[in-house]
C-alpha cells in the first residue's frame, strides 16, 4: 500500500460510518432519531477513552469523571442566566452569569476535561495495573459525590433541564473530531511511544521513553476529549442528573471499548456503534417492532441481553471484534506488512 | 449537631466493620489464588438475599432452612460464576483487567436478570428479624445483631484460617496462592483448588447475607454493589496480597464508614464517601502495598 493510503483508509473508514449514522439519523423520525443521536455521543466518549486505555495499556475506570465535568460546564454555561438565578441560585458566581452558545461551550468542556486529567494524571500516572484501576475508580467516587451533594457546581441531585440541545450533524462532526484527534494522537510519536511503552516497558524505557510523561500527556488528551464528549452528551440529552454519570455509563463505555477490541480505533468506533444498536434494538422490541413480524419482548429483556452478549463476548474473544486492528482491506493490500501491524498486543496490563 | 450516643455508635461501627471484613475476606481469598477481583461478589450476595427472600419470607419456611437455602444458592452462584466465566477467560489467557471488566460484566448482567425476575422495588427479609431487639449493658443499648456480627465475623476469619493453616486443602490454597505454577508442576490440582477458595468464599457471601439482611432488610437488584465497593476498596487499603491484611483492611473501611456516618451531622456526613476514597488514593500513592503489609520494594509495580 502507498504511504497515504494505509492512514486514509484506517482513519476513512471510521468517520465514513459516523457519517453514515447521521445521514440515516437525520431521515428517521423524532424517537429513532434521539437513538442514532446516542450512538454517535457514546462514539465519542468511548474513543476518548481508548485514547488512553488503548494506547497505554493501563485500565481506568475515572474517565467518567472527565465527562461529567464536561457535560456540567458544558450544559450550565449555555443555559441562560435568568433561568439559572431560578433553578440554580446557589452556583459560583461566573458559572451563574456565564452564557455561551453550544460551540464555545464545547471547547470549555474539553478545556475542563483536559485541566482535571492533567491534575489527576500528575498524580495518579506512577500507578499500573490493578492500583490504578482502583485509584482512578476513586476519582470517579468522588466526582460523583461531589457533584451530587455540592450545589456551587451544579444543581446537585436535582436534574439539570433547558439545556439547548443539537442535531445529529453537529453530534457526528464532534464524534468525528474525536476520531481525528485519536487517529493523529496514535501515529504521532508520542502515541508511537507510549503504545511501545504498553508492547514492553522495559524495552521501552532503554531507548528513551520516560513512560510516566507519555502518560500524563494522553491522559490529559483522552481527559480533553472525554470532557468535549460530555459536552455532546449535555446537548443530546438535554436532561441530566449525576446518575447519569457513574457506575452504569462507566461500565457500558469500557465493555464497548472491549467488545469492540481495546487496541485499536475502529475497535472503539465499532464497539460503541454495535452496543449502541443492540440495545436501541432491544428497547424498542420491548415496546413491539416489525421485523417480518411483530416482535414484543418483555420488559428488561434489553439489559438482560445487552449484559449478555457484553459478558459472552469479553468470555469468548477478550481481544474485542476486531482483535485490535485497525480497518483495512487486506484483499487489496496482499500480505500484511511485516512488523507493521496495528497492534500486536490488546489486552491490557 | 445531634446527640451522639458514644457506646452505641462504636458498637454499630464495630458491627459494620466485622460485615464489610467477611465480604474482603471472601475477595481477598479469590484473588489471593487466582489473582482476580472478583466484582461480580457483591452479587453472590444479592443472590443469598433473595433466597432468603423466597424460602424463610415469601414460602414462611423456617429460619433455619433458610439459611441453609441460602448458603447452597450463595456456594452455586460462586461456583457458577467461575465455571461459567473465570474458567474459559483463564484457560483463554485473558490478563488482570480484561478479567476485572469481565467480572464488571457479569455484575451487570446478574443485576438485569434480578431486576427482571424480582423488580426494582426490593423485597422484604423477615429471617432473624428478632435480633433487632437490643440488650442494655450500662447506658447504652446494643442490638444483639451486633453482637452476633461481631462474633460471627471473628468465628469465620477463625475457622477459614484454620482451614487455610490446618488442612491439607488449605494448603493446596495456600501454594497456588504463593505460586500457582510451582504448585501445579508439585501435583496441586488447579481447578480442585480454585474450586474450593470458590465454594469457602460463596460461604462467607452467605454469611454476610444471612446478618446483613438483619439490619438492612429490603433486597433490591443492587444490593451487593455498595458493600462490594467498599470492601474491594478496604482490600486494596489494607493489603491484597496476605487474606488479614485483606479482611483488617475491609475491617477498618466499615468501621470508619460507619462511625463517621453515625458521629457526623448529615451536613458534614455527606461528603464521607470523597473523605474514605480520598484516603484510598493517599494509601495507593504512598504505600501501595496496603497500610498493614509489611513493605517490600519489588512487589510495587510503578513507572
Amino acid at each position: 500500500m502507498s504511504r497515504f493510503a494505509r492512514p486514509a483508509l484506517e482513519l476513512g473508514a471510521p468517520v465514513l460510518l459516523l457519517v453514515a449514522v447521521a445521514a440515516i439519523a437525520t431521515s428517521l423520525k423524532q424517537t429513532t432519531q434521539l437513538e442514532f443521536e446516542n450512538a454517535l455521543v457514546m462514539v465519542a466518549i468511548v474513543v476518548a477513552l481508548y485514547v488512553f486505555v488503548g494506547n497505554s495499556g493501563v485500565i481506568s475506570f475515572g474517565h467518567v469523571s472527565f465527562v461529567a465535568a464536561g457535560a456540567y460546564l458544558s450544559g450550565l454555561a449555555s443555559i441562560e442566566p435568568q433561568t439559572k438565578a431560578f433553578t440554580t441560585p446557589g452556583l459560583f458566581g461566573p458559572l451563574r452569569h456565564a452564557h455561551v452558545g453550544v460551540v464555545p461551550s464545547l471547547a470549555l468542556a474539553a478545556a475542563v476535561g483536559a485541566a482535571y486529567a492533567l491534575v489527576v494524571g500528575l498524580l495518579l500516572m506512577r500507578l499500573s495495573g490493578l492500583p490504578a484501576g482502583i485509584a482512578t475508580f476513586a476519582v470517579l467516587g468522588i466526582t460523583y459525590n461531589a457533584i451530587y451533594y455540592w450545589n456551587k457546581i451544579g444543581p446537585g441531585a436535582q436534574t439539570l433541564t433547558s439545556v439547548p440541545s443539537v442535531g445529529p450533524w453537529l453530534l457526528s462532526v464532534g464524534a468525528i473530531i474525536c476520531a481525528v484527534v485519536a487517529y493523529a494522537y496514535q501515529t504521532s510519536r508520542f502515541g508511537r511511544r507510549l503504545r511501545a511503552s504498553r508492547e514492553d516497558p522495559a524495552a521501552a524505557r532503554s531507548v528513551g521513553v520516560d513512560i510516566y510523561r507519555e502518560r500524563v500527556l494522553a491522559f490529559t488528551l483522552s481527559g480533553a476529549l472525554a470532557g468535549f464528549a460530555g459536552g455532546l452528551h449535555v446537548h443530546q440529552f438535554g436532561v441530566i442528573t449525576p446518575g447519569d454519570y457513574y457506575l452504569d455509563l462507566t461500565f457500558v463505555t469500557l465493555a464497548m471499548l472491549v467488545f469492540g477490541g481495546v487496541g485499536s480505533l475502529w475497535g472503539a468506533v465499532v464497539g460503541a456503534l454495535a452496543i449502541s444498536a443492540l440495545n436501541s434494538f432491544l428497547g424498542d422490541a420491548e415496546n413491539t417492532v416489525h421485523v417480518g413480524f411483530r416482535l414484543t419482548l418483555p420488559n428488561g429483556t434489553r439489559l438482560v441481553t445487552v449484559g449478555a452478549v457484553m459478558a459472552l463476548v469479553l468470555i469468548l474473544r477478550p481481544s474485542g471484534l476486531t482483535g485490535g486492528r485497525e480497518f483495512g482491506l487486506r484483499f487489496l493490500a496482499g500480505r500484511r506488512p511485516r512488523g507493521a501491524s496495528a497492534s500486536t498486543s490488546t489486552d491490557l496490563a | 449537631m445531634n446527640v451522639v450516643n458514644w457506646g452505641q455508635t462504636i458498637a454499630d461501627a464495630v458491627a459494620l466493620g466485622a460485615i464489610y471484613g467477611v465480604v474482603a475476606l471472601g475477595i481477598g481469598l479469590v484473588f489471593g489464588v487466582l489473582r482476580l477481583v472478583n466484582f461480580a461478589y457483591g452479587e453472590v450476595i444479592t443472590f443469598g438475599g433473595y433466597t432468603l427472600y423466597l424460602v424463610g419470607t415469601k414460602y414462611q419456611a423456617p429460619a433455619a432452612a433458610a439459611i441453609a437455602a441460602c448458603i447452597a444458592a450463595c456456594i452455586a452462584m460462586s461456583l457458577l460464576q467461575e465455571l461459567l466465566a473465570f474458567r474459559p477467560l483463564r484457560r483463554r489467557g485473558a490478563t488482570t483487567a480484561t478479567m476485572l471488566v469481565a467480572t464488571f460484566a457479569i455484575s451487570f448482567l446478574l443485576q438485569a436478570i434480578y431486576l427482571l425476575g424480582f423488580g426494582s422495588r426490593g423485597d422484604i427479609v423477615g429471617v432473624l428479624g428478632q435480633l433487632n431487639t437490643a440488650v442494655t449493658i450500662g447506658s447504652t443499648d446494643i442490638r444483639w445483631i451486633s453482637i452476633v456480627e461481631v462474633a460471627a465475623g471473628v468465628a469465620l476469619l477463625l475457622v477459614t484460617a484454620a482451614l487455610l493453616g490446618k488442612t491439607s486443602i488449605g494448603l493446596h490454597i495456600r501454594a497456588a496462592a504463593a505460586d500457582f505454577r510451582t504448585a501445579r508442576i508439585l501435583g496441586v490440582r488447579a481447578n480442585g483448588v480454585i474450586g474450593a477458595s470458590f465454594v469457602v468464599s460463596g460461604i462467607l457471601a452467605a454469611a454476610v447475607a444471612i446478618l446483613y439482611t438483619v439490619s438492612n432488610p429490603l433486597v433490591t437488584p443492587d444490593f451487593g454493589v455498595q458493600i462490594t465497593i467498599f470492601a474491594l476498596i478496604g482490600v486494596v487499603v489494607g493489603g491484597l496480597e496476605r487474606l488479614w491484611t485483606a479482611t483488617l483492611g475491609g475491617f477498618v473501611v466499615g468501621f470508619v464508614y460507619g462511625f463517621f456516618g453515625d458521629a457526623l451531622s448529615s451536613a458534614h456526613s455527606i461528603y464521607l464517601p470523597s473523605v474514605v476514597y480520598g484516603l484510598v488514593i493517599l494509601v495507593l500513592l504512598l504505600r501501595p502495598v496496603g497500610l498493614f503489609a509489611p513493605f517490600r520494594p519489588q512487589q510495587v509495580e510503578r513507572v
